[in-house]
C-alpha cells in the first residue's frame, strides 16, 4: 500500500496563566516591547455599521469567574464579507474583523465594541445569522474553544449551524441577550449546567 | 467549473483530530477538571467563518521583535543563548507564509514577568519575555532568545514545569488558530509533567521537542532549537468547487 504523507497538525497544550506576556504584554503592564498591543479593536471609526457593545464572563463549572482568559473574535463587516481571504470579494477597509480581548484581570468582565457582522452563506448558499466567531483560552484550557456569538433581535432560526445542534435549548447558550440599545451580554459558562455550546469546526 | 464562492480558495479545512491532541478533561492538569467542557461538541466542517482568517502586515513589526535577548531594554538578558527556527507548516507539508508567529516564555531562572507569577528566582532586568515574527514566503521563522529555565507550579506538591517556551500562531483561517508549547531535546522533567501528559500519544508529545540543531547554532555566540509548527490542512476537490447539478 501506498503511503499517506500527510503531517500531523502540532498538538495543543494549555495557554496557560501568562498568556498576557505574550499576547497582550501592555495591558499586563510590561510595556515598552511592543507599541500597541495586536487586537486592541476589530473596527476602525469609520467604519459602516451598527455600533454593538458585547459585554460578559466566562465562568468555571464551580461557579467561579475566569480571571485569567484571553479570547479572541473574527466577524465579517455590517455587508457580510470577510476583511481577508474572502473569496467574495473586498471588506470595508475600517474593519479588520479581529479583535483580542481578556478578562479584567480583577472583575473577569470582558467587553468588546465593534460593529454589528452582516450574514455570511453557509458552503450550501444558505446564510447564516449574523455571528462573531470567538476562539476562547486560558488556564486549563488544553485546546482553545470555539464558539460564537449570534443576537437575540435577528432571525436565528434560519441558521444553518444553530439548526445542526440537536438539543434545542442549548440554542440560548449561544445568543447574546439585549441589555440596552446597541448592548448585549454574552456570558460564558465551560462547563456544568447551562454549559455553552462549543464547535468542532 | 463554477467557482463555489462560499468556501475559500484551496478548500474546507481539515477536520481535528481529538484524539491527537489533549482532550479537555485531564485530571493530572487539576484546573482542567472545572474548566473542562462536559457536553460533546458540536461538529460540522468549517464554513467561512473558519476558513477566513485575520491577516498581519509586515508594517506593524520592530526591528528587536523576535529578538528577546534585547527587546526589553536594549540591554542583553542573561542566560544561555539559543535560536529558536522552524517552519510553519500545514498538513498538506507546505510552508504556510505571513503567518503571525508570538512567544512567551519564563526567565533563564525559571521567573515570568507577570503579576501572577510569585516564584522566588528573580527576574532579570533586561528580559521582558515575549517577542513575535511574520513567517518568510517559505514558511520559515526565526527568533533569538534565552533557553527559559524550568519552575515549579501549584498541582502535585512538587511539580515542575520542563524549559519551555509557549507558540502562538495564526494560519490563513481563524479555525487553524493554535496555541502550544516547544519543550527541549534532553530534558529530563518533560516526561514527568502533567500539562506535557494532557497529550495521550506518545508520538504527539515528541512532536512538541526541539531537537538541538548544531548547523545553525553560531560558534562563540549561541546554540539553537528548531521547532516546526503544522496547522490544520485545506482540502482541495474539484468536486467540492463543483455546484449541483453542473
Amino acid at each position: 500500500m501506498q503511503r499517506l504523507d500527510y503531517l500531523k497538525e502540532t498538538p495543543s497544550q494549555t495557554a496557560g496563566p501568562y498568556v498576557h506576556i505574550g499576547l497582550t504584554p501592555n495591558k499586563l503592564g510590561n510595556a515598552g516591547i511592543y507599541p500597541a498591543d495586536l487586537g486592541e479593536s476589530p473596527i476602525r471609526p469609520g467604519a459602516k455599521g451598527e455600533r454593538v457593545t458585547i459585554s460578559g464572563e466566562v465562568r468555571d463549572g464551580a461557579g467561579m469567574i475566569l480571571r485569567d482568559t484571553l479570547i479572541e473574535t473574527w466577524q465579517a463587516d455590517a455587508a457580510g464579507i470577510y476583511p481577508a481571504n474572502d473569496p467574495r470579494g473586498a471588506a470595508d477597509p475600517e474593519v479588520t474583523g479581529w479583535a483580542r480581548i481578556i478578562a479584567d484581570f480583577d472583575t473577569g468582565e470582558w467587553t468588546l465594541r465593534t460593529i454589528r457582522p452582516g450574514r455570511v452563506p453557509f458552503p450550501d448558499g444558505r446564510l447564516m445569522a449574523p455571528h462573531i466567531a470567538l476562539w476562547i483560552v486560558a488556564r486549563g484550557i488544553n485546546l482553545g474553544l470555539q464558539t460564537r456569538i449570534y443576537f437575540e433581535d435577528e432571525d436565528n432560526d434560519s441558521c444553518p449551524v444553530l439548526q445542526r445542534i440537536e438539543h434545542r435549548e442549548r440554542v440560548r447558550t449561544l445568543i447574546a441577550r439585549k441589555t440596552a440599545p446597541g448592548a448585549y451580554r454574552f456570558d460564558v459558562r465551560l462547563q456544568g449546567e447551562n454549559e455553552t455550546v462549543f464547535f468542532d469546526m | 467549473m463554477t467557482q463555489n464562492k462560499n468556501s475559500v480558495d484551496g478548500g474546507t479545512l481539515f477536520f481535528r483530530d481529538r484524539d491527537w491532541h489533549p482532550p479537555a478533561l485531564t485530571p493530572g492538569y487539576k484546573t482542567s477538571t472545572t474548566r473542562a467542557p462536559f457536553r460533546p461538541l458540536i461538529a460540522m466542517p468549517s464554513t467561512l467563518s473558519e476558513e477566513t482568517g485575520p491577516a498581519f502586515g509586515h508594517s506593524m513589526f520592530g526591528e528587536l521583535d523576535n529578538n528577546l535577548i534585547l527587546n526589553f531594554t536594549g540591554q542583553p538578558a542573561v542566560g544561555e543563548r539559543i535560536i529558536l527556527h522552524g517552519r510553519i507548516l500545514d498538513e498538506n507539508g507546505r510552508g504556510v507564509p505571513g503567518v503571525l508567529v508570538e512567544i512567551w516564555q519564563a526567565n533563564a531562572g525559571g521567573r515570568y514577568r507577570h503579576k501572577k507569577d510569585g516564584y522566588l528566582a528573580p527576574l532579570d532586568p533586561n528580559f521582558g519575555g515575549c517577542g513575535r515574527t511574520l513567517s518568510r514566503p517559505d514558511g520559515s521563522y526565526e527568533f533569538l532568545t534565552i533557553r527559559p529555565g524550568a519552575y515549579p507550579w501549584p498541582n502535585r506538591v512538587n511539580d515542575w514545569r520542563p524549559m519551555h517556551i509557549h507558540i502562538s500562531v495564526f494560519g490563513s483561517g481563524f479555525g487553524q488558530r493554535l496555541i502550544t508549547q516547544n519543550y527541549f531535546e534532553g530534558d529530563p522533567l518533560i516526561a514527568r509533567c502533567p500539562i506535557v501528559n494532557t497529550i495521550g500519544k506518545e508520538e504527539a508529545i515528541r512532536a512538541l521537542v526541539a531537537p538541538l540543531d548544531m548547523n545553525r547554532a553560531l560558534p562563540m555566540d549561541c546554540l539553537a532549537y528548531k521547532f516546526d509548527v503544522v496547522l490544520r490542512g485545506r482540502r482541495q476537490s474539484f468536486f467540492e468547487n463543483k455546484r449541483e447539478g453542473m
